[in-house]
């Protein structure tokens, strides 16, 4: 056998985790009474609601437009009464507006006939993708209909379907690629045919054998047109992050501050596929996220299918409620994830998993001073030196981190983990990218 | 930190058998005084006390293991003030030090004592008769180290009092022969640093381009003809070995970069060979490390690591 595709520089090997839920099957689970919409789910504008309180909504309906900018409408994920609008706990951005939905359990819920999109052309198929809200899901949030439009002059030749899932703990795209295979490579074949390309990769760590088995019977049995190749990738992470990824199967590297189409690539991971698929063959919009919810802090870890806007209080009393052990509880992955110091935080397109982490499984040693060992430098797969833009912004220097490249940094966490004094580098890093764009 | 400590006990041992208790004594007055100075600088200036974190006690053993066993008990105590006082906390603390503490202190001492620093070396025991030293004035058994004698009085001189080559090398190596108790075994720092490399807390560069450069400018210009040193004996005497794999790679005082530390190692090197060729000490790894340190930053800044990629247009 050949040598596993990966990218050359930095990376490390945390534990992964993933057995706590890799083996369980995505479970629908109960629509709970309320629903909290945040109404900024992407990267751009948020939406302005298009219903007032007390409207009465049908599952899928459009409740949000951005009206300005770049964005996705927002569809409302089951039936029932809009209660007004509400201010929601958000682990980065502390408060955002949202809707406030209360459940009409009694409604039908909908359903989607499937339809022939291949009679579609690319306009239109751009629309319905637009339409149905599609954001890359698996976690930047960036509206897909721009990247399945890339501009005239950066031709894209080839389809990265995002597989990898490097992240530890989480096994939501695992359990879906298991589960949808087939929907998967038909959404690739979608925006092949919008991209008007044929090659496509679906990249996918080598931890998770049945799910590349799986997925390669689904793409040699898929009809066409495209060429979909499932390529096994060495387990390293952060090989799920956009850039490594393009790097390790076709080479190229995609320059500082530019789109992957830059290189003639476009990436979508395969819950946003998955998502495109559903919106274009099924009339869907996404309103619905499959995620992990697991760490050894909750009493059922599971893989769970749910509606857009429910809290973590939700999940937690659907799963039995939390362990006395539980230390830390993080929307996310581990290693790029954000502590959250509510449950009352409600879960968006882009949550991939909600992880209940104990004492043991997480290190709250106090940090210390810097001892300049460079083992972050070692680690970073962009090439950056962290411990720098970290004594810079100790020392009130924040301003002079850019050339550090702190906005290279895609906080993939490779630093903060290897880092012998425990220091909180990725921290460092987002105040430096602050407070240098405030000065710069 | 510990794991190091771990790393440089076994020599203290060896020491212990080859030199008889007075190592330990020694040893044990340096360490305490450099926690008790780590405690009083950091309650002082008003810091956090870290004295937990272990870093003090390597100083510790550092400056043990790099001044002759036979020294009056003042000088460690004094070194201590002068490596983890002035050298680390004047300096801004743990992380923020620009020149090895434990070399610093001996640099101090032996411009402050020349004598004591350059002739209280103990001679290998015969027997086991570890105790026997206890009691007797030291400076009645001090004796010279090889490079000391190869200084002043040749080749010939340090083949008589240390052996014939080659059997010299493997007395050496094991230790069996007057020093430091840092420089009594070499086969023990290698394979400290062997172990530490295995467990990935220090890289290969330094210490290989440490010992290569003093080697082959030894092997070069070290003998009577050019070409006709003893490459070997310049790595295995001295503080060669334990300066290349405990000192220069000192993380804080070293550069991050690989190609730094290269350009850094070999430069350590280059300096401890021109020091004890042409200088007027017998040894200078202590010197070329310290003269290297300040260095280390600026080597950093020349050699940044390679960026994943440039910004579309170049680098402004």
């Amino acid at each position: 056998m050949t040598a596993l595709l990966t990218f050359p520089k930095g990376g490390v090997h945390p534990p992964a985790a993933k057995e706590l839920t890799a083996s369980l099957a995505i479970e629908v689970m109960p629509v709970p009474d309320e629903l909290e919409i945040i109404l900024g789910q992407h990267i751009g504008a948020p939406c302005t609601p298009t219903v007032a309180a007390k409207d009465e909504v049908k599952e899928g309906q459009v409740i949000g437009e951005v009206v300005k900018g770049l964005g996705v409408p927002l569809h409302a994920p089951v039936s029932g009464i809009v209660k007004g609008l509400g201010q929601s706990a958000h682990p980065m951005r502390v408060s955002v507006p949202s809707l406030l939905l209360a459940t009409n359990h009694e409604a039908a819920p909908a359903s989607y006939a499937r339809r022939d999109w291949r009679q579609f052309g690319k306009d239109e198929l751009l629309k319905m993708v637009h339409g149905a809200g599609i954001i890359g899901i698996g976690g930047a949030g960036f509206p897909s209909h721009v990247k399945l439009n890339p501009p005239p002059d950066n031709p894209v030749d080839t389809l990265i379907i995002n597989g990898a899932e490097c992240e530890p703990y989480i096994t939501a795209d695992h359990r879906q690629m298991l589960e949808a295979s087939a929907e998967i490579v038909e959404g690739a074949q979608i925006i092949l045919k919008i991209l008007g390309i044929e090659n496509c990769w679906i990249g996918i760590e080598n931890n998770k054998p049945d799910a590349i088995a799986a997925m390669g019977k689904a793409a040699r049995e898929s009809s066409g047109p495209g060429r979909i190749t499932v390529a096994p990738l060495k387990v390293k992470y952060p090989q799920g992050s956009e850039k490594q990824l393009i790097q390790a199967l076709t080479g190229r590297k995609v320059p500082a501050f530019a789109l992957p189409s830059a290189v003639g690539v476009v990436v979508h991971n395969v819950g946003t596929t998955k998502a495109i698929h559903d919106a274009v063959a099924l009339g869907k919009p996404l309103y619905e996220k499959v995620l992990t919810v697991s760490g050894r802090g909750i009493a059922r870890p599971a893989n769970l299918l749910v509606k857009v806007g429910t809290r973590v209080s939700d999940l937690v009393a659907y799963l039995g409620g939390v362990k006395p052990e539980l230390a830390k509880v993080v929307m996310g992955g581990p290693m790029m994830g954000f502590a959250v110091s509510t449950l009352e935080v409600p879960v968006t397109k882009t949550t991939s998993s909600v992880l209940f982490l104990t004492e043991d499984e997480i290190d709250a040693t106090p940090h210390s001073p810097c001892i300049r060992c460079g083992w972050c430098i070692e680690a970073c797969p962009m090439g950056l030196e962290p411990k720098e833009v970290a004594i810079h912004v100790e020392a009130g220097r924040a301003q002079d981190t850019a050339k550090f490249g702190v906005f290279e940094c895609f906080e993939c966490g490779c630093c903060a983990y290897v880092c012998p004094a425990k220091r909180p580098l990725v921290q460092f890093i987002r105040l430096a990218k602050m407070k240098a764009k405030k000065l710069g | 930190m510990w794991t190091v400590v771990a790393c440089l006990l076994p020599l203290l041992f060896v020491s212990v058998f080859i030199f008889g208790i007075q190592t330990l004594i020694i040893t044990a007055v340096s360490v305490a005084s450099c926690l008790l100075v780590e405690v009083a600088s950091q309650k002082a200036l008003g810091r956090k006390v870290t004295v937990a974190d272990g870093s003090a006690v390597i100083t510790g053993l550092l400056i043990a293991y790099v001044i002759p066993p036979g020294v009056p008990y003042l000088l460690p105590v004094l070194g201590a003030v002068m490596a983890i006082y002035i050298g680390k906390h004047l300096l801004g603390g743990l992380g923020y030090n620009i020149f090895n503490p434990a070399l610093l202190a001996r640099a101090f001492l032996l411009a402050t004592f020349p004598v004591a620093m350059t002739s209280s070396w103990l001679p290998p025991l015969r027997g086991m008769s570890i105790f026997s030293r206890l009691g007797r004035p030291l400076d009645a058994i001090s004796t010279a180290t090889p490079l000391a004698v190869l200084k002043t009085q040749g080749m010939a001189a340090v083949s008589q009092q240390f052996g014939e080559v080659p059997k010299i090398y493997s007395t050496f190596f094991l230790g069996l022969r007057p020093g430091a108790i840092g420089e009594t075994s070499g086969l023990l720092i290698v394979l400290a640093g062997l172990y530490l490399m295995c467990r990935k807390y220090i890289t290969w560069h330094i210490p290989v381009s440490v010992l290569t450069a003093i080697a082959l400018l030894t092997w070069i210009f070290g003998g009577p003809d050019y070409f006709g040193g003893d490459p070997l004996l310049a790595i295995l005497s001295g503080g060669a070995l334990l300066g290349a794999f405990f000192m220069a790679n000192d993380y804080v005082t070293c550069p991050t970069g690989k190609i730094a530390q290269l350009i850094y190692g070999t430069g350590i090197g280059a300096l401890t060979v021109l020091i004890r060729l042409k200088g007027g000490y017998p040894e200078g790894i202590c010197y070329a490390i310290l003269l290297m340190n300040p260095l280390s930053s600026v080597l950093d800044d020349w050699f940044k690591p390679r960026r994943f990629a440039p910004p579309l247009g170049g680098v402004k």
